[in-house]
């Protein structure tokens, strides 16, 4: 079965004063069906400006995709007006998405209610009755106490938890084949980052919808996420199912993720946290060579001679973009 | 809710007399008296000291000034304006011929300058960067800089003088004459209009594009809305957050406009009434014509205040 969702070669720039930011340069990857895909990747290394694209939510100028190809449901949505009726019936009815700050990403002038029931008056043209019925299930199921009574509420009279967990419902709202979580859990403490993880979870099976889950964090793509795809300065270094990765990294990118990660059960004697080394690259004027050169303590001197190496296939579904231990020259 | 807006008045109240308070200092402390200036007009500059007095007694002017001030309050709050010294007349009777003119012309440079410049500014954000954008906007930074009587002045010159298009000056009640009427006030109207036009469009262009970038409008395109949708549900109503203070604030720039604008055009408004009152130094006239100044703006703030709650659930009055 093909994937539900394939992107290749994604490319998405900004034009800014400063020159050209290649945020996204040359990212590929597949979302299958029903299935948990974590994205992770230092700050600034594109994976938001990647999960828009897909929704071509990216605003232009500055920002400008200039090369790829998004296959969802066998067409390329690219090949849509970004504003236009294509798009917006895919939007939200087919791909959802949770951003990563939920004390913005709801209008504070309109009510929950009136936020949550648009979606379903405009993809399944309910009646503004029946959508008002199914958002309190909604909310129900996303753990809202006193649903009823919260539709005409602000979102400023709800707390970052759940406004999150409202988001969660509105995003599932239509029933959308896949939902792109971007670090969903950054704003809030651990107890609610948890709690909502969960909560996507049992709501992605009970929906049978794809989840993709976007973090900085290691830890919750852990516990989570079936296949990972990690990122490095707009393009993906290292991707696999969850067990490549976190037993058998190969990446010294990966490699140095994993060392910053705390393990459960592990005492500070056993061992350190280690912060990788140096700043993410600017990614303005970038070398050809692989950007993670100058922090890597295994670069060697291919590394420098050559174009910075695309992915290769280790075994299974792993795949790593490392010059790692093959012959010194080629 | 309730509560504040009662405080709102009595703030409004304070305010109110504390304007009252200086303008009666004010014009008082003007060098020459408002006698002088009467009897020059009535040609009775042979009065023996006798008679003048009775006169200075006739218009209250030989109380103290707490006396007077205290006269003219109480009469306020039995519709009583006190007496015109240089028309001779009730104060009242002259306001409410005058106002309803001042009030006409204000209400339709108030209506058209919220009209237009919301819509230009709307549309320009929607079409930022485009030649109509452009325009717009440069026409708006001129609009800003370009003081009204002067500008009334090119069009008297232009669109009167010149081409005879438009009577030079004047006004008469629409009901009266409706075309007539029409054809006067054009002038005077857009005068009034052009910086509350231009400066809400600025201002609504620069606030539509900064909702435009927010985080929830981006939420409401990746849930599938389509534009049209989203600018009016999503952008207009937080867009209008800031722009609303400054509609309040125009209310008062019209009425303060008005003091010049019926003056370069001869219509026979408040304004001028007041003009012609600070030069003849006739007390009441200033003061009533300020109280309703004062009244108004307290009002129109009041107002703003208010529909601040109804565009944002997130002010609590409280
Ligand atoms: N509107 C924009 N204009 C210019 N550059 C942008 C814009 N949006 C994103 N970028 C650049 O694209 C790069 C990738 O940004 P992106 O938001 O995808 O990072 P991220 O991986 O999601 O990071 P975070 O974990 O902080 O969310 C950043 O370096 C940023 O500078
Ligand atoms: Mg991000």
């Amino acid at each position: 079965m093909p994937p539900l969702l394939s992107v290749y070669n994604l490319k998405t720039y900004f034009h800014t004063y400063r020159g050209l930011v290649k945020a996204v340069d040359g990212v590929s990857f597949d979302i299958n069906e029903k299935e948990i895909v974590g994205v992770v990747g230092e700050s600034g290394c594109g994976k938001s400006v990647s999960m828009l694209s897909v929704l071509q939510l990216i605003s232009s100028p500055p920002g400008e995709i200039v090369d790829g190809k998004v296959i969802f449901e066998g067409q390329d949505l690219l090949q849509y007006q970004p504003k236009g009726e294509t798009m917006s019936s895919i939007r939200g009815a087919r791909i959802a998405m949770i951003f990563q700050e939920p004390m913005t990403s709801l209008n504070p002038v309109l009510t929950i209610g009136r936020q949550l029931t648009e979606g379903l008056e405009v993809h399944l043209s309910m009646n503004p009755q029946s959508a008002r019925e199914r958002v309190v299930e909604l909310l129900r199921l996303v753990g809202i106490p006193d649903a009823k009574g919260r539709l005409d509420a602000y979102p400023h009279q709800f707390s970052g938890g759940m406004r999150q967990r409202v988001m969660i419902a509105m995003a599932l709202s239509c029933n959308p084949r896949i939902l792109i979580a971007d670090e969903p859990t950054t704003a809030v403490d651990v107890t609610t980052q948890a709690q909502l993880l969960e909560l996507m979870q049992d709501m992605v099976v009970r929906f049978k919808t794809s989840l993709v889950i976007v973090t900085h964090n290691l830890g919750v793509v852990a516990r989570y996420a079936e296949r990972i795809y990690v990122m490095y300065s707009g393009r993906i270094v290292e991707s696999g199912l969850a067990d490549d990765i976190f037993l058998n990294p190969l990446h010294p990118y990966t490699i140095g993720l994993l060392k910053c990660v705390p393990q459960l059960g592990e005492t500070r004697k056993e061992r350190k946290l280690v912060p990788i080394q140096g700043l993410p690259p600017n990614l303005i004027n970038m070398p050809s060579s692989c950007a993670f050169l100058p922090r890597c303590d295994r670069a060697r001197d291919i590394c420098r001679q050559k174009p910075w190496p695309s992915l290769e296939l280790i075994e299974g579904q792993h795949y790593v973009a490392c010059f790692r231990d093959g012959p010194e020259t080629p | 809710m309730t509560s504040y807006i009662i405080r709102r008045i009595l703030m409004g109240v304070i305010i109110i007399f504390l304007v009252t308070v200086m303008v009666f200092l004010f014009i008082r402390l003007l060098p020459g008296d408002p006698l002088t200036i009467y009897l020059n007009k009535t040609d009775m500059q042979q009065l023996t000291e006798e008679q003048l007095f009775e006169l200075r007694v006739k218009f209250g002017l030989e109380k103290t000034l707490p006396a007077q001030y205290i006269d003219w309050l109480g009469g306020l709050f039995t519709g009583d304006f006190g007496r015109s010294i240089y028309y001779d007349i009730d104060v009242g009777l002259l306001v409410r011929e005058r106002l309803p003119v001042t009030l006409y012309l204000g209400a339709l440079a108030f209506i058209i300058s919220g009209v237009l410049g919301l819509s230009f500014g709307v549309i320009c954000a929607l079409r930022r960067g485009t030649w109509i954008d452009t325009l717009v906007t440069l026409l708006a930074n001129i609009g800003i800089t370009m003081p009204s009587f002067w500008v009334g002045i090119i069009l008297i010159y232009l669109l009167a003088v010149k081409a005879g298009w438009l009577p030079v000056s004047g006004f008469t009640s629409p009901f009266t004459d409706f075309w007539k009427s029409t054809r006067q006030i054009i002038m005077p109207v857009t005068c009034l209009a052009l910086f509350p036009i231009a400066s809400l469009t600025r201002l609504t262009r620069s606030s539509m594009l900064e909702v435009i970038q927010q985080d929830y409008i981006r939420t409401a395109w990746s849930k599938g809305l389509r534009e049209r949708l989203i600018i009016s549900r999503h952008t207009i109503k937080n867009a209008l957050i800031p722009v609303v203070t400054v509609i309040g604030l125009q209310v008062a720039f019209i009425f303060g406009g008005s003091v010049l604008i019926e003056t370069v055009f001869n219509i026979n408004g408040i304004g001028r009434l007041m003009t012609q009152a600070v030069q003849n130094q006739d007390y009441l006239i200033v003061q009533a014509g300020t109280l309703i100044i004062a009244i108004m703006v307290v009002l129109s703030n009041l107002t703003v205040d208010i529909s601040y709650g109804w565009l944002d659930p997130r002010i609590r009055y409280d």
